[in-house]
């Protein structure tokens, strides 16, 4: 075995999430299904750095997860603030921009 | 040129031993299970126990690859914040509002199912085909990793990436700021009206009437809000009766007699006579 097989695993990863974000329609579950993007891609960088030796890969992931903190507090206020207003999480109905 | 001496010391410290082996093929289909019953779980609270399983192996294969900050810091923030954020936010928007299941564009889902298959396939069969002889260094044979992965790291974010470190203080910081804006977003659009803007709003006419509505009449002949109240002079008040009952067909008492509202006066007029 290789560490290849961390790489297979994190592209599978990141093409469920893929599929989620395109599939669901739940506003709160896509936005789990980009976090779980995020954590696939964590992952290759975490096995790229060991399969090169350098940590920079580590540092690379750790920035992710900041990242990925910000916008999950920014994204859900957004949520909530969409649900306050239109009584709704679906994201079929948050279309006013549409018109 | 010691990283040097010390890779070639220990030439295989990156190989993967059958511990590791092992623990891979335990978490990884995990980790795959939790990603599958997050997208396919109608319950949205299943779904965040399905990303949190998927998140708690991806922590332990962190671990298990030299990564054990990461790995640590994925339980933490993400498993343990992060999710139970998400979980909050579910139970404040009401966790019964699950998927619709009109599709707004039509073949959408089936469209998305093949193109991420098609998606999977493509990723796995390049990186399986170009990554086949990957001899990995391994972060314990040298380089930056090999005095401990906490130290590693500390210094690596402190020196070459600390601007983007001092970026992600900002970040953090905006993020905060915007959380707070758009959570209290709903107390700037209208100022509270007191109780006595309210009286003279109403003496001004703004509300159809100035008293409350009337009260639905139940009396002793019939239990039934659907009994209007009678007014002083002997007529029906049309508005002690909720629209909503007005509006719902019932067909089943349709032909039962309505209660008459008089009844008991009446009863009692009867009986007073009698007497």
């Amino acid at each position: 075995m290789t560490p290849t097989y961390y790489l297979l695993l994190s592209a599978l990863l990141f093409s469920i999430g893929a599929v989620g974000v395109l599939v669901r329609r739940n506003a709160i579950v896509v936005f789990m299904c980009i976090e779980l993007m995020l954590n696939a891609v964590n992952l290759s960088l975490v096995t790229f750095a060991r399969i090169n030796g350098a940590l920079d890969g580590q540092v690379m992931a750790f920035f992710v997860m900041v990242v990925a903190a910000a916008e999950v507090v920014v994204g859900l206020a957004i949520i909530m603030s969409i649900f306050r207003t239109r009584r709704t999480a679906s994201i079929d109905d948050a279309n006013l921009l549409k018109y | 040129m010691t990283v040097d001496l010390l890779a070639q010391a220990a030439p295989d410290a990156g190989a993967v031993t059958t511990g590791e082996a092992i623990t891979f093929w335990i978490m990884g289909p995990l980790a795959l299970l939790g990603a599958l019953s997050m997208v396919f779980a109608r319950n949205a609270v299943h779904s965040a126990l399905g990303l949190i399983g998927a998140m708690f192996s991806l922590a332990v294969l962190y671990i298990v690859q030299q990564a054990p900050f990461l790995g640590f810091v994925q339980i933490i923030v993400y498993t343990g914040a992060v999710m139970m954020l998400f979980l909050f936010v579910l139970m404040l928007v009401g966790r019964d509002s699950s998927d619709s299941v009109v599709e707004v564009l039509r073949g959408q889902r089936l469209t998305a199912l093949v193109l991420g298959l098609g998606f999977a396939v493509l990723l796995v069969a390049v990186i399986g085909r170009s990554l086949t002889a990957v001899t990995p260094v391994g972060l314990a044979a040298g380089g930056a990793g090999s005095t401990g992965n906490v130290t590693g790291l500390g210094r690596l974010i402190f020196t070459e990436y600390l601007f983007a470190f001092e970026l992600t203080s900002a970040l953090l910081i905006t993020a905060a700021l915007g959380a707070m804006v758009l959570g209290y977003a709903q107390g700037r659009g209208h100022a509270k009206r007191g109780q006595r803007a309210t009286v003279e709003a109403r003496l001004r006419g703004e509300h159809d009437r100035i008293s409350p509505l009337p009260g639905p009449g139940v009396y002793a002949t019939g239990n039934s809000v659907a009994v209007p109240a009678v007014l002083p002079d002997g007529s029906i008040a049309p508005e002690s009766i909720s629209e909503i009952i007005d509006a719902t067909p019932v067909r089943e008492v349709a032909d039962e007699p309505r209660p008459d509202a008089r009844a008991l006066t009446g009863g009692r007029a009867e009986n007073e006579e009698s007497k």
